[in-house]
């Protein structure tokens, strides 16, 4: 299996996916609406949060795409502050997606075939074929794919199979003023994303590094990563995600040594000398 | 570069306390279909010893228990489907990468097996003719049943570690030694209820067997993860794992030392029974907890860094 | 600019990924802030101090362009004897009239020309219709020959003039009034006179939060006079451009939606100053002077000729009669007091929702609760269409639904998708859209509805003879009802006798042989094609992409491009080349097209007693102007004053730093019972500004209305800074309520470092911000920011002052019912008691 034909197409595409570049995310959620718009998302309610202009909270089955937001002030006495003149903070935004993960949690887990992988390498929940199992929901390693409410099914980003079959960008990518969601070639993006760090870097700004680009992370890397300004768990992402069925054969291993214990005890119970 | 000043750090950062993974979408049913499950094996495996060393009595509450429980575990099973009625889409792929496809299949094949040996049990009931093959096929039903048992008692436990549910996951090399151990331990349950004292001997050692490899699953699970044994410590899966300890224990000292009393037998058998189901419950809350505070998630996670860049 | 204007600050991104420097000032740290590299915080209403600084570095570093300050600005020019300034008199300006509160123009002109100026009767009634704008545009009377100081040196001088009145402007006071320490306001000089001159341009973009104030006219002089003097105007990368905020804001200034203005800036007669045709067109073109003005009679009258047809003839003046006339103030605010008063009958609302979106929302909706009728075309129904029934003065019992006078009709609209037509964005471009639905239902468009209404009530008058109605049966109204494009063809313009579409505004006669809807559009539909429809492809065009839609006037995209070339006609440099004279041609050639008369070579002088296009010399770049020159100082046409100065807003915690004079002496009021500003009281300690947020649009009746849109911010809610947080006991996430003198409002409370508190004038002001998105209808709703907000205006154009006022704000729900209004009466006799 080619990391560019994961689903072991006889016709594969190119693996496409997302560069999402936080450093130039102006928080618009003109991508959390396009998404909608064009899936046909329910709305998720009307909760104020009260987490900076975060009202979504997280991805869910009814948000693919969410925009974090992120007030980091100096923490210093303010009043003191507006005697030596109001120092610096930094407001992050990024919007975050389901990974398209190379070692899918999800997908591996679903015992119906309902999740699959596409012919361009992204992860995709047949909702046609869902049977509501809930299986791929704690498999995700972060916290992606959801259950909604009413219907049971699982829920979450199609990367809009749907749009890219017809050769046109994804909806969220396509709103996004300002490209922060870049739509392409995973290697091509993965190419991008390292010039970038490295210009921001030469910029000054040393906080930027790439997240979910390296194919040999405990997922095999990510068809959708990111570029952070800070650790991931401040964006909500885990630092170090691991497939959970990346231990899986140890996991049988473990299961059948309990077993055959379990079947010696029964051996020796009931052979085990005559009361 | 310069460092930037931010809050300062509590003891990890995360956003807004948001859990990172998510947690278990099931509901209690599932708790309720690993006790149902293992006491489904447990059964079976008491079915099958009992026949085969001539304690009928013990065949046959394993036979009918097992299936009895195998009806419940299903019905759980398909009750915590978001889609009831698209049940049979699990039986559409046989997926190796799937414990929950796996343990279908187990699940499938027990059933079947286990249906059958259950239904023997009525043969005196039958016509004539039909006894004899109906006999023999329950037989050949409760000897399959009995070689899936430890499959079925075990998947599940593979089914909750192979997730991102930091303390399922970290605990799967335990977990399956308490899910055996826990399944034994409610076949002897069955047993020591069902079986007059004659005919119990197997049982009770089961029961002690089954609640050694509880018991010391349990242990390892409560200590030995660092700080990913703490949701299984605390809060309601702590209370539940410590009930479940204190009625394995009662139900072990009860089978050892009532040998005599058809009541005290009873009563031993419902503690381990009880025991059973906490440990269960317990198992299942912990790993709810574990995924609902995002401590659990990015502690282990940071710690794996920085063990990995030194 | 990110907020509001996501999709145009992708340029910004782009310019900052390319290496600019981005600086954002704002008195709260807002999505733009986020991605700029230094943030500046500051007081709301207090830009002029700031810009006033920056005006003094220029001047006091000599940071000038100075070649093109001598050549375009009106910099060498000697004003007269008699002026005084605002440094002389305590923040008055010589001419003050106290009755009137607006000034007599007379001292502020040049030399020799004090007769020129504006007398106050004339000041006030143009401050009553805010005709000060009309002027601007056309360049206010000044005749051609003016006494100048090429040296600069003459002590009467503008420059010299300029330099002691902002003089007073240093790092230290910029700190004092706005609460900005010296070394980013510096930084802020720096980069912007670093990044003008030769080689480089800087354009000034600015939005509502530098217009909303009773000196926000002033305001963007200010920064006009400071890309006057960087030589950053008429020239690429240049201007001072607003960023729009309805998709055709600029469209319906030019094709105007005001009551003072005709199309193409023409005025709205004035019963008493324009009361013949002559009168008003020499209004216009001020026959002494030079510039394009001066054929005002040929815009005049080919609008008449669009408007009234055949029936518009020499002889009746071209139906100059029949146009309605200004008698006052007819703005929105004067109306709204007129209905409560019981002056005004019906009225129509088209995509509009004062109710929520005007400031006083109560006076609003009491306006509208007392009329006879009331008609609403709108996409949805909003709260001006339902305030009788579920509005705030319902619940305090003002208004009793069963005894509302008002009759409501809602009309339903189709929504620009559905319909075709122009927008017109900031840079004047006008681009053609195309139909993409079919409205639902009975939603029609503007068009089709004042079509038929117009049909129909030119049938009921039919035959009357009643003189206030000929205008409307004289109408040129077609039976047929007209698409877009027939619209568009009006307005373009055409030969009367023949139909063919004009290609140019100097096709225009003065005659009647041309009919023009508005002068400046004409060309949009030269050769008979919609040029506005144009859509050619950046990639495959220049820079300039002069293929795409269609700009006014003749297609021009930089307005006085002249300035791009040296006073010889030379590019100033050949990186910023744009617009110069080809000796060897003999023309003005360039990627656009130029501003100046094709042939009329660098050197031409206009021969004595020139007026007109004829005046205008080789290198009068600003050809509109009655002097062909950019004012740093404008002798007349604004009402306020011929050079910004800084006052206080209307309503401010703290006395003026800089004068005895506060606010705005000239600013519109409407001293009235119902319409109370807060005095200068501790009752009312804090400042707070309005704005938008992204996710929302206006008053919210095309985003509350939305799941989408009302989901990502449901409720109304209101920013502190953890400071004031502490002061006044508010918990984050909780309750707060709002207090002014006009109401109280409650919101849920972000407690946020966003926000700051400054150091003010040797205090610290706390300032709060709250978005103004939220009603009473909707799928989300909320208090309205402007229940809050008092009237006081702009004298100029008579623009609200919503960015900045006083309040006090507490925890905790507000009072319900009618509780809430002895709550509000309490505040007030308490802060009338601490006046003085
Ligand atoms: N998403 C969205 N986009 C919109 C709109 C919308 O409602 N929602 N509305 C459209 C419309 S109609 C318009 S007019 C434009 C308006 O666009 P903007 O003018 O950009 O919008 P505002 O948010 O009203 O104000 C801009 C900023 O001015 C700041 N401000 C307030 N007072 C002062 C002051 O005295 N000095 C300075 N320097 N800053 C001050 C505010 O804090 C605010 O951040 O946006 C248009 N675009
Ligand atoms: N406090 C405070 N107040 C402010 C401001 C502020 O910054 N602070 N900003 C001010 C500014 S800049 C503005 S522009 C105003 C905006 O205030 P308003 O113009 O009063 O508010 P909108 O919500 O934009 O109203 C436009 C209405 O037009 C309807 N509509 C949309 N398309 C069409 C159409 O094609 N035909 C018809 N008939 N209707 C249509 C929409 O549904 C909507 O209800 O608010 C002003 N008020
Ligand atoms: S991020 Fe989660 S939901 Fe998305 S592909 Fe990876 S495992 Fe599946
Ligand atoms: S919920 Fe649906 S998609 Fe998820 S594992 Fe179950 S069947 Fe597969
Ligand atoms: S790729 Fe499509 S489905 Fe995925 S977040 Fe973007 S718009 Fe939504
Ligand atoms: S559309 Fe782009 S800029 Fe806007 S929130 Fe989404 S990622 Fe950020
Ligand atoms: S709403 Fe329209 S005009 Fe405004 S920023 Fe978005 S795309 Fe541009
Ligand atoms: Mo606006």
């Amino acid at each position: 299996m080619t990391a560019d034909n994961l689903g072991g197409w006889p016709d594969p595409q190119p693996r496409m996916g997302f560069f999402t570049d936080t450093s130039v995310c102006i928080g618009c959620k003109a991508c959390e609406v396009a998404c909608k718009e064009w899936n046909a998302v329910p709305d998720d309610g009307f909760e104020l949060l009260g987490h900076s202009y975060d009202n979504t909270g997280g991805l869910s089955a009814n948000s693919w795409r969410h925009v974090a937001f992120i007030e980091q002030p100096v923490p210093t006495d303010v009043l003191a502050e507006a005697e030596a003149g109001p120092g610096d903070m930094r407001w992050l935004m990024m919007s975050n997606v389901c990974k398209h993960c190379t070692h899918a949690g999800c997908l591996d887990v679903c015992p119906t075939g309902s999740l699959f992988r596409t012919e361009f390498g992204t992860v995709v929940v047949q909702e046609d074929i869902c049977n509501g199992c809930g299986y791929c929901i704690p498999a995700c390693p972060y916290g992606v794919i959801d259950q909604r409410k009413d219907d049971g099914r699982a829920w979450k980003c199609t990367l809009c199979y749907d749009r890219v079959g017809d050769g046109l960008t994804p909806a969220c990518a396509q709103a996004c003023p300002t490209r922060s969601i870049q739509f392409g070639e995973v290697g091509e993006l993965r190419e991008r994303a390292a010039a970038r760090v490295e210009a921001l870097h030469g910029q000054g700004v040393g906080e930027a590094r790439l997240y979910g680009h390296d194919p040999d992370d405990g997922v095999g890397g990510n068809g959708a990563f990111f570029l952070l300004l800070d650790e991931p768990e401040v964006y909500g992402l885990p630092p170090d995600p691991i497939v959970p069925t990346r231990d899986l054969p140890a996991m049988w291993r473990r299961a059948g040594l309990a077993g055959l214990a379990m079947a010696a005890a029964v051996v020796v119970s009931f052979l085990g000398g005559r009361p | 570069m310069k460092e930037r000043a931010m809050v300062p750090e509590a003891d990890f950062r995360s956003y807004y306390g948001r859990p990172v993974v998510r947690p278990p979408v099931w509901r209690h049913d599932i708790a309720a279909y690993l006790f149902t499950g293992g006491l489904a094996a447990g059964s079976a495996l008491l079915a099958a010893g009992g026949d085969a060393t001539g304690r009928p009595a013990l065949r046959r509450a394993g036979r009918t228990t097992a299936l009895g429980a195998l009806i419940a575990s299903t019905y759980f099973l398909i009750n915590d489907l978001g889609r009831p009625s698209r049940f049979h889409h699990m039986l559409r792929v046989a997926k190796p990468t799937s414990p929950m496809s796996t343990g279908t299949w187990i699940l499938s094949a027990f059933g079947g097996a286990a249906g059958a040996a259950a239904v023997a049990e009525a043969a005196p009931l039958l016509p004539g003719p039909l006894r004899r093959p109906v006999t023999v096929l329950g037989t050949a039903g409760q000897y399959g049943a009995a070689a899936l048992a430890p499959a079925l008692a075990t998947y599940t436990a593979v089914l909750l570690a192979d997730t991102a549910t930091p303390s399922w996951h970290a605990a799967y090399p335990d977990l399956p030694l308490i899910f055996a151990g826990s399944a034994l331990a409610s076949g002897a349950g069955v047993g020591l209820i069902a079986a007059p004292p004659a005919q119990t001997g197997p049982a009770r050692r089961m029961a002690v067997l089954g609640a050694a490899l509880e018991l010391y699953g349990a242990h390892r699970v409560e200590t030995s993860k660092g700080i990913l044994s703490e949701p299984y410590t605390t809060g309601r899966a702590g209370r539940l794992l410590r009930a479940g300890r204190t009625l394995t224990a009662l139900g072990v000292a009860g089978a050892l030392l009532g040998r005599r009393s058809r009541v005290v037998s009873a009563l031993s058998g419902a503690s381990l029974l009880a025991a059973a189901l906490a440990t269960r419950f317990g198992i299942f809350d912990g790993g709810v907890a574990s995924a609902k505070d995002p401590r659990y998630t990015i502690v282990p996670q940071r710690e794996r860094l920085a063990g990995s860049s030194g | 600019m990110a907020e509001a204007h996501p999709v145009g600050f992708q340029y910004v991104v782009e310019a900052k990924n390319r290496g600019a420097t981005v600086i954002h000032i704002d008195p709260r740290f807002t999505r733009t802030s986020a991605l700029a590299h230094t943030y500046v915080p500051m007081r709301a209403g207090a830009d002029i101090a700031f810009l006033g600084g920056v005006v003094n570095y220029i001047l006091s570093n000599e940071k000038d362009f100075r070649e093109y300050v001598v050549a375009y600005t009106n910099a060498s020019m000697i004003v007269g004897e008699g002026f005084r300034d605002t440094e002389d008199l305590d923040g008055l300006f010589s001419g003050y009239d106290p009755e009137l509160n607006v000034y007599d123009q007379s001292s502020w002109q040049y030399e020799g020309q004090s007769d020129e100026g504006q007398q106050e009767g004339e000041a006030h009634a143009d401050r009553e219709t805010a005709s000060g704008l009309e002027q601007e545009s056309h360049g206010p009377p000044v005749p051609a020959d003016v006494p100048r100081d090429p040296t600069l040196r003459h002590p009467r001088c503008v420059y010299q003039i300029l330099k002691r009145h902002y003089a007073r402007y240093t790092p230290e006071m910029v700190e004092r009034v706005c609460g900005v320490p010296p070394e980013k306001f510096l930084e802020v000089c720096a980069a912007w006179t670093r990044n003008s001159g030769r080689e480089r341009t800087t354009a000034l973009v600015y939005s509502v939060g530098w217009t909303q104030h009773s000196v926000g006219v002033q305001y963007i002089r200010t920064g006009a006079i400071i890309q006057l003097l960087l030589g950053n105007m008429g020239r690429p990368g240049g201007g001072v451009m607003a960023l729009r905020g309805h998709a055709s804001i600029q469209g319906s200034t030019d094709i105007p939606t005001l009551f003072n203005l005709l199309p193409g800036y023409l005025p709205m007669p004035h019963h008493r100053q324009h009361e013949t045709f002559r009168q008003w067109v020499d209004a216009i073109r001020h026959p002494e002077q030079k510039g394009f003005w001066a054929n005002a009679e040929a815009y005049a009258v080919s609008l008449l000729k669009a408007y009234f047809g055949d029936a518009a003839t020499e002889q009746n003046d071209w139906g100059y009669g029949w146009l309605p006339r200004l008698t006052g103030d007819h703005g929105t605010y004067q109306q709204v007091l007129d209905m409560i008063d019981g002056k005004i009958k019906g009225y129509f609302l088209l995509g509009q929702n004062p109710a929520v979106g005007s400031a006083h929302g109560r006076a609003q909706r009491l306006g509208m609760a007392n009329l006879d009728w009331l008609v609403v075309r709108d996409l949805f129904a909003i709260e001006s269409a339902t305030f009788w029934k579920d509005g705030p003065e319902v619940a305090t019992g003002e208004i009793v639904p069963e005894q509302c006078r008002t009759e409501v009709f809602l009309m339903p609209a189709a929504s620009h998708a559905e319909k075709e037509g122009t927008f017109t964005q900031t840079q004047r471009l006008l681009q053609w859209r195309e139909k993409a639905l079919d409205p639902p239902g009975d939603c029609r468009s503007e068009l089709w509805f004042f079509h038929h209404l117009g049909r129909l009530v030119r049938e009921r008058l039919a035959g009357s003879t009643l003189p206030r109605d000929q205008a409307v049966l004289r109408l040129n109204w077609p039976d047929e009802e007209p698409s877009g494009e027939d619209v568009l063809r009006e307005i373009n313009g055409y030969d009367v006798a023949t139909g063919a579409a004009l290609s140019n505004f100097t096709d225009l006669a003065a005659d009647g042989t041309t009919a023009c809807g508005c002068w400046i559009y004409s060309g949009v539909f030269k050769d008979g094609v919609n040029q506005a429809a144009r859509r050619k492809p950046g990639a495959e065009q220049d820079w300039v992409a002069r293929e795409w839609g269609w700009a006014w006037p003749s297609d021009r995209r930089t307005l006085y491009n002249r300035a791009s070339a040296d006073p010889e006609g030379r590019p100033w440099s050949e990186r910023k080349k744009y617009v110069w004279w080809d000796p060897a041609a003999g023309e003005w050639t360039g990627y656009d097209v130029p501003d100046f008369e094709k042939t009329k070579p660098p050197s031409y002088r206009p021969p004595e007693g020139a007026s007109g296009v004829e005046a205008i010399a080789g290198d009068d770049a600003f050809i509109m102007q009655g002097d062909g020159k950019g004012w740093l100082y404008a002798p007349s046409g604004l009402i306020d004053g011929p050079m910004p100065t800084h006052y206080e807003p209307a309503e401010s915690p703290i006395g003026n730093p800089l004068y005895g004079q506060g606010a705005n002496p000239a600013r519109k009021r409407y001293d009235r019972d119902d319409n109370p500003l807060n005095p200068a009281s501790p009752v009312y300690p804090y400042v707070f500004s309005t704005s938008r947020l992204t996710e929302h649009h206006t008053a919210g009746g095309m985003s509350r209305q939305l799941a989408y849109l009302s989901e990502l911010q449901p409720e109304m809610f209101v920013e502190v800074s953890p400071a004031l947080a502490a002061e006044r006991g508010l918990e984050h996430h909780g309750w707060a309520h709002v207090i002014t003198s006009r109401a109280a409002i409650e919101a849920r409370v972000l407690v946020t470092d966003r926000l700051r508190p400054l150091r003010v004038d040797g205090r610290v002001i706390h300032q709060i911000w709250m978005p103004y998105h939220w009603g009473s209808s909707g799928l989300v709703t909320g208090d309205s920011a402007n229940d809050l907000i008092g009237i006081v205006l702009d004298p100029n154009v008579l623009i609200q002052e919503s960015k900045v006022g006083t309040c006090d704000i507490r925890p905790g729900r507000r009072p319900a019912g009618a509780d809430l209004l002895a709550y509000v009466e309490d505040y007030r006799r308490r802060a009338e008691g601490h006046d003085g």
